[in-house]
């Protein structure tokens, strides 16, 4: 049934249908909604869950890694300073195998103590092992938290979602919230292929000298270069019950666009209002959405861009040093294509500044009137004087 | 699309009053978009709420800059805060206040409704007298200002939303959907040196549309 809900709400309504069994949090800002609904949900009854109301990130990971090794589907979300405390523990749930699902709510880090929203946190995590989807809307947000888990559990390592501080997690709309039945046929029980078991004793993320640590680290590799098609297979089982797909990328107008934009999150949908308005005064404009963070989809991301003469990627976010993190990926992948087409790499909206329209089109001039792309990402929308 | 700014005060009820009328739009048929301008939320301090609404489905997601219409919860922000930067020429400004303000000035290039949403909240009992909740008479009042949602959304999506004194926060809704008075046309330079100005009832304003 369609209803007006929140972006947070969007996270645990998914959550509620995928029945998970274990929950571990501590509350941060814009996370906290996610949480509070489903630890109400656990609390009334309505999810048959234990939660766990630990006392910081990392111990939220910790119960979330010994949960799901204990064989049970296990969520947690996190923001910011509270995903960057459980670094040394994500490390910990990808090698262990663990389908755990984290819904990620971007947010700046600090200093500046800032809670808005800022993409640094989630992709500074990026050689975590973790599969990462980037989400645009309410919907989305559901439909890409119940595959998560399917995902998860078909390819063992975890799935980070990630949404908009915001734009996203405090925003309302219209949002289909499935019935249980259609979930339940989306998403079957959670059957562990490896249990901790008392019965069965064996050691667990025990000394692995270099006889055998290397063939550990390739299997997760591997399991990350499956994640790709595999998330094509969920998409489609996703679609044979509920009829929404999303893919890795979206390409909108590349067919013919001499400049494609590249965006991820909630810009993405004010990309799309440009590229109309764009369109419509006869510029060949285009834009590639990349939902599916890790692994990168170099290849189908090179198919698409090489027809292009520019690309113009859209960073809310900052590797000091190098500048846009997609910007470096959409680079890599093209590299090696026969065609590569100037990528100009853009730096705005970091900590809550607003992405308009404006910025968007600003972004767009810039490009086309620019013959070849500057060395630096360049910055939008700083002010004058600072 | 249209687009309206809500300002009120952390504790108001601010950010539920959009959400209200997201609902109450959305039965009505229309895709809604609504979210706070978010900043460390204080009581009494100044808050601001966003609400899109559009035939098809909403793509752009920033905050409101140039809104068709505002909704002021308290009459004692306009010292402080700039209600109407950005507001499209035209558009309505609806405040909750007893009586026309003495000072027309800001409202200048605009139109003005205004309800006494406290007085209103008062007598249904909800809140405090001190801290009344007025963000259901608001709803009712800008239901009632622009004939839109109906009535029966609005009386729907507190129903949904409102879990405490629902049955007078309906009722508040609806007092302030009839009670709402607006000075029907763009004020201009004569009108302000003309205050009081002239009011008229929103049923007449209506009559005469």
């Amino acid at each position: 049934m369609k209803k007006v809900l929140e972006g947070s709400h969007a996270v645990s309504e998914a959550v509620k249908l995928a029945r998970v069994r274990v929950v571990s949090a501590y509350p941060i800002t814009p996370q906290t909604h996610i949480v509070e609904a489903i630890s109400e949900a656990c609390a009334e009854g309505s999810l048959d869950a234990r939660f766990i109301c630990v006392e910081s990130e990392h111990s939220a990971m910790a119960a979330a890694i010994g949960a799901s090794s204990g064989g049970v589907r296990t969520f947690t979300a996190t923001s910011s300073q509270g995903l960057a405390y459980m670094h040394e523990l994500l490390h910990w749930a990808s090698g262990a195998r663990l389908p755990i699902v984290m819904a990620e709510v971007n947010r700046a880090l600090a200093p500046g103590w800032n809670i808005w929203m800022d993409q640094t946190d989630s992709l500074a995590q990026r050689d975590t092992g973790w599969i990462q989807l980037y989400c645009e809307d309410g919907q989305e947000v559901l439909d890409t938290t119940l595959m998560a888990f399917r995902l998860a559990e078909e390819v063992n390592l975890p799935v980070m979602v990630v949404l908009d501080a915001f734009f996203l997690s405090h925003t309302w709309e219209p949002v289909d919230v499935p019935d249980r039945e259609s979930a339940d046929r989306f998403l079957p029980a959670f059957f562990p292929r490896v249990v901790v078991d008392t019965a069965n004793p064996c050691n667990m993320g025990q000394m692995s000298p270099p006889g055998v640590y290397m063939e550990m680290r390739h299997s997760v590799q591997m399991a990350m270069q499956m994640a790709g098609e595999c998330l094509n297979e969920t998409e489609d089982a996703f679609y044979r019950v509920f009829n929404r797909k999303y893919g890795r990328i979206e390409q909108h107008l590349c067919e013919d666009a001499e400049i494609v934009l590249v965006a991820a999150g909630t810009a993405v949908g004010v990309c799309r209002e440009v590229v109309s308005g764009l369109r419509e005064e006869g510029e060949k404009v285009g834009l590639l959405k990349i939902r599916l963070f890790r692994p990168f989809p170099s290849k189908i991301v090179s198919e698409v861009l090489k027809r292009a003469r520019k690309v113009a990627v859209i960073d809310r976010n900052c590797s000091f040093g190098v500048g846009g993190i997609f910007a470096q990926e959409i680079k890599a992948a093209l590299f090696n294509s026969d065609h590569r087409p100037g990528v100009y790499s853009y730096i705005a909206g970091l900590g809550g500044r607003d992405i308009t329209p404006d910025t968007v089109r600003e972004i767009y001039r810039i490009t086309r009137n620019t013959e070849k792309p500057e060395p630096e990402s360049v910055w939008i929308g700083l002010r004058p004087d600072e | 699309m249209e687009e309206i700014r809500f300002h009120g005060r952390g504790g108001q009820g601010t950010v539920v009053a959009a959400i209200l009328m997201a609902k109450a739009f959305f039965k009505a048929g229309l895709w809604v978009q609504t979210f706070p301008l978010f900043g460390v939320e204080r009581r009494g301090a100044p808050v601001e709420a966003y609400l899109r609404l559009d035939q098809k489905k909403i793509q752009v997601r920033c905050n409101i800059y140039t809104p068709d219409h505002v909704v002021v919860q308290d009459a004692k922000l306009l010292s402080t805060v700039d209600i109407t930067a950005g507001l499209k020429p035209g558009g309505w400004v609806l405040l909750n206040a007893r009586q026309v303000p003495e000072n027309l000035k800001p409202f200048a290039g605009f139109r003005l409704a205004w309800v006494d949403a406290t007085q209103i909240a008062v007598k249904y009992g909800l809140g405090t007298r001190t801290h009344p909740m007025i963000n259901t008479a608001m709803v009712g009042a800008f239901a009632g200002l622009l004939k839109k949602p109906p009535l029966a959304d609005v009386v729907g999506a507190i129903g949904e939303e409102i879990a405490v004194k629902t049955e007078h926060n309906v009722l508040a809704a609806r007092e302030a959907y009839e009670t709402v008075c607006v000075h029907g046309k763009v004020l201009e330079a004569d009108d302000i040196k003309a205050n009081p100005i002239k009011d008229i009832p929103i049923d007449d304003f209506h009559g005469n549309q």
